[in-house]
């Protein structure tokens, strides 16, 4: 492919590989994400890719590897273009029968496609399950669609126009006006108006401007941005050279982490490709702007996910933050005046640019505008990446969307915004899912994780768990953070061991309330709310620990003895099979017993029960 | 450069642009504790116990007073509840890390704390991590011979690779700024022991007196650094004397 020398190309390009492109044509699409990359999803595009050829018809029918298509729970994927339909858990095994009867015939295979939970009810169509037809997907629309590998289905399907209208002589502060009105707020977790940050950042005066994009998505349970950034990498370089454009800079940074190797691989692909097709470079489409974008490999420092750590990281020195008094927007990368967004904030811009902020703004709640990716995992039935507008429940997520808590469990409570979110409980499931209200409860958007808890989920216990990742990945610089957060833990863990005392309790909210306030940065400032938010919804869970010395959930072993119900006890044996300590004794028709000298309190024979027999004394 | 007003306690100043709150107060003669905060170093934040309380116009909250400069009027109060409740958190957070840091009780006590209310650990000496010695290294110095290693509370102050840290000349800057007596150094003759970072370093002898006052390697560093200007190999006692005596041949000499 030459190098696009102007915009009128860019377009002439366009219109050629639209006319190329004939929807008609059968093609499968094979879901490349990681989640189905681990189930081996690769064999099973391998599979097609060899079928076909073997029967002659690889050039009827297309084969796509493309993004992450959400619906990770299910995985992998295959949907069969036009049709719409979905086959899930697809081996490579049933690649033969699905070519045979469902691609070069019309048959549905019933055992390949997805089944409402609960029920027999099978559907075939994707667009009809309710996992998918509840979403509103602006952001996560191409992924589905497109090999990320290929600019060619990016520029397709109408990648880059918006790069294109911009550069068509739109004024930057036009721009910049644009995504102020629109309302969009950073992603990231922190929410601040993306247009006034870029227009700080326009406003300061220097002869070399920064754009970085944050793609150290750190928090357990995430990967929103990970799925972004490996299946639709363009949109992201898109709408960092729109934003660069806006605000008078040509260097750009995006810094993965480490563990993202497809992200990585993606991204480097995406930018290799822009390059050669002259949309990242010296003067760009023949116009004066020149920007282009370098990777930055994180070493896998949570902390590098808060904006000046990242900094100093890119720089090349130790990950830690500083105080913002000066706005990076005026001194960041190397003293320059820097504006970081997150990896779904700059995928977001060329949506806006496209369909106008007016669209935008018309999506979503009051002071929270567009849709926002959720990772959603824990005990839900569905879990993988949902995107909704904003302002939906969070009912309307865990349930509609992700069917609920499996296992005829009970939904206790859900974690949002990750290890530095809160942990809000099944009062709070009809709260609109936005920036304010989530704040405003306790919790906050963090970067979208959703950690679902049922009924046998300990609050101190998770509140524990956060809490001992934040003392790993806490950068020790400051006091609040590197002290408090310990002294947090060690008070979490006498709970959790029934080592407590009910001082602990008052104790513990006190050294919480100052890391809040005291800490340098967003890690120390938000480590307490996992704490503190179980405090406020779950406090009587925290009061059975430290008084009465029992965990009702059955997790903290210390404060757990399990009983075998006589009425309930079908004396199947399957607990004493499992049990690791050999603990459990028993004959067939006689109740299982189980020897609280021996036991450990691990919970396997609850699991294992299919009785429900099994449960907390 | 343009002045900005600012009240302190209720004391109205105008001072420069970007100055830092902390140098303002003291200058006032208000007291803000901190030891973290050295005036030859830039800010840096981490002990929390320069904590402020700053207003500006409807919003108030807490503030590190040494990593804030002064770019618009802002009302500081240094000694409100919060003030307190905060700084003693803090003292109560460093005490229970350095528990048998004696040198800190005063302070500790001015603050409220005699005997912190969490687990103190035992495994870590008296070392708080204000990073005073490591920036003096690097900033002043400019040796950089220590820094930090490892994360949160496993955060320690080390040497490369926790190997003998061949970088260092055996200044003893570290030693003076550390606010606990953490850092440990011993003099034996003719070597000095950098007992903390695993360093010996041979020492010079005077001239004149032939005692041994200077690393090698501190007396090299300094001598590259005066480009060209001969530095004597005197120690400080006979320099002085030897200084007094060229004064004193000279007033005698005018006299006569």
């Amino acid at each position: 492919m030459p190098k696009l020398g102007t915009i009128n190309e860019l377009t002439a390009y366009a219109q050629e590989l639209k006319a190329q492109c004939d929807p008609s044509k059968p093609c499968v699409t094979v879901c490349g994400g990681t989640g189905c990359r681990a189930n081996h999803g690769l064999e099973v595009a391998s599979m097609f890719e060899k079928l076909l050829k073997e029967k002659g018809v690889c050039d009827d029918i297309d084969v796509r590897t493309t993004g992450c298509h959400g619906f990770c729970a299910q995985g992998p994927l295959v949907v069969l273009v036009p049709k719409g339909v979905l086959y899930v858990s697809v081996k490579p095994t049933d690649v033969e029968e699905i070519i045979t009867s469902s691609v070069q015939a019309d048959e549905i295979i019933e055992r390949l496609t997805y089944r409402l939970p609960g029920t027999k009810k099978r559907i075939a169509k994707e667009e009809e399950i309710p996992f998918y037809a509840n979403q509103k997907r602006l952001v996560f629309a191409g992924s589905t669609k497109m090999d990320p590998t290929r600019i060619e289905d990016y520029i397709a399907v109408g990648g880059y126009s918006s790069f294109r209208k911009v550069l068509s002589g739109v004024e930057p502060e036009e721009i910049i006006d644009w995504v102020e009105k629109s309302g969009l707020r950073g992603r990231g977790g922190g929410g601040f108006q993306t247009g006034r940050k870029w227009r700080s950042c326009r406003k300061s005066q220097a002869a070399t401007k920064y754009v970085i994009c944050n793609g150290d998505e750190g928090d357990p349970g995430a990967f929103i941005d990970r799925s972004i950034m490996e299946g639709n990498p363009h949109s992201v370089l898109e709408g960092m050279a729109i934003g660069a454009y806006a605000i008078g800079s040509n260097h750009g940074y995006i810094y993965v982490r480490l563990e993202y190797p497809l992200a990585i691989e993606n991204l480097q692909i995406a930018i290799e490709q822009a390059r050669e097709h002259g949309l990242l470079g010296d003067n760009i489409l023949g116009t004066d702007f020149s920007f282009d974008i370098l990777i930055s490999r994180g070493a896998g420092a949570f902390v590098c996910g808060e904006s000046t750590a990242l900094m100093a990281s890119i720089e090349g020195f130790v990950g830690e933050p500083r105080a913002k008094h000066i706005h990076t927007t005026e001194k960041g990368l190397f003293g320059m005046p820097t504006n970081l967004n997150n990896v779904e904030t700059w995928a977001n811009i060329p949506l806006i640019i496209e369909k106008g902020w007016q669209w935008f703004a018309g999506i979503g709640s009051k002071n929270s505008k567009g849709t926002k990716v959720f990772s959603v995992v824990g005990k839900v039935r569905n879990t993988g990446l949902v995107e909704v507008p904003m302002g939906i429940t969070l009912r309307e997520i865990i349930y509609d969307i992700c069917g609920g808590v499996p296992d005829n469990r009970k939904f206790k409570g859900v974690q949002t915004g990750g290890p530095s979110g809160g942990c809000l409980p099944e009062e709070k499931l009809d709260l609109q899912v936005d920036f304010d209200c989530l704040t405003e409860a306790g919790s906050m958007m963090g970067s979208g994780g959703m950690i679902v808890m049922d009924d046998r989920s300990c609050m101190v216990e998770v509140a524990r768990y956060f809490t001992e990742f934040l003392t790993r990945e806490s950068c020790g610089k400051c006091t609040a953070c590197r002290e408090g957060v310990m002294q947090m833990l060690e008070i979490l863990d006498r709970m959790t061991t029934g080592k407590a005392e009910m001082s602990d309790i008052d104790l513990l909210e006190e050294v919480c309330l100052y890391v809040k306030e005291n800490s340098i940065c967003g890690l120390g400032k938000s480590a307490p709310n996992p704490t503190l938010s179980s405090l406020k919804y779950f406090r009587d869970e925290y009061l059975e620990h430290i008084e009465h010395k029992r965990c009702r959930a059955g997790i903290c072993r210390d404060l757990t003895t399990f009983i075998i119900s006589d009425d309930k006890c079908k004396a199947c044996g399957k607990c004493i099979k499992s049990c690791p300590v050999e603990a459990i004794t028993g004959q067939k028709k006689v109740t299982h017993v189980i020897d609280y000298d021996a036991c450990i309190s691990c919970g396997v024979c609850r699991e294992v029960c299919p009785f429900d027999a099994v449960d907390t004394k | 450069m343009a002045k900005i007003k600012t009240i302190i306690d209720g004391i109205e100043v105008e001072v420069e642009r970007d100055s830092w709150a902390i140098d303002v107060a003291r200058e006032l003669g208000i007291d803000i504790p901190t030891l973290c905060y050295h005036p030859a170093l830039g800010p840096y934040g981490a002990c929390r116990l320069c904590v402020v309380e700053v207003t500006k116009s409807k919003w108030t909250w807490l503030a590190t007073a040494c990593d804030l400069p002064i770019r618009e009027e802002l009302s500081i109060k240094t000694n409100t509840p919060e003030v307190i409740r905060s700084r003693k958190m803090a003292m109560e957070l460093i005490m229970a890390r350095a528990p048998r840091a004696e040198s800190l009780f005063p302070l500790a006590e001015k603050l409220g704390v005699t005997k912190p209310r969490f687990k103190c650990r035992d495994d870590i000496g008296n070392c708080i991590l204000c990073g005073l010695c490591v920036r003096m290294c690097d900033q002043i110095i400019g040796v950089s011979a220590i820094n930090f290693a490892n994360r949160g509370h496993k955060r320690i102050v080390t040497t490369p690779l926790h190997k003998k840290a061949d970088k260092c000349i055996g200044c003893n800057v570290c030693v003076e700024v550390c606010p606990t007596g953490h850092v440990k150094t011993l003099d034996d003759g003719s070597f000095r022991h950098m007992q903390t970072w695993d360093a010996d370093l041979e020492m010079l002898h005077c001239l004149i007196c032939d005692k041994p006052y200077i690393p090698a390697k501190q007396f090299k560093v300094i001598s590259d650094k005066l480009e060209g200007i001969e530095l004597k190999r005197i120690c400080p006692v006979c320099r002085r004397k030897e200084t007094v005596d060229n004064l004193r041949y000279a007033v005698v000499e005018k006299v006569s």
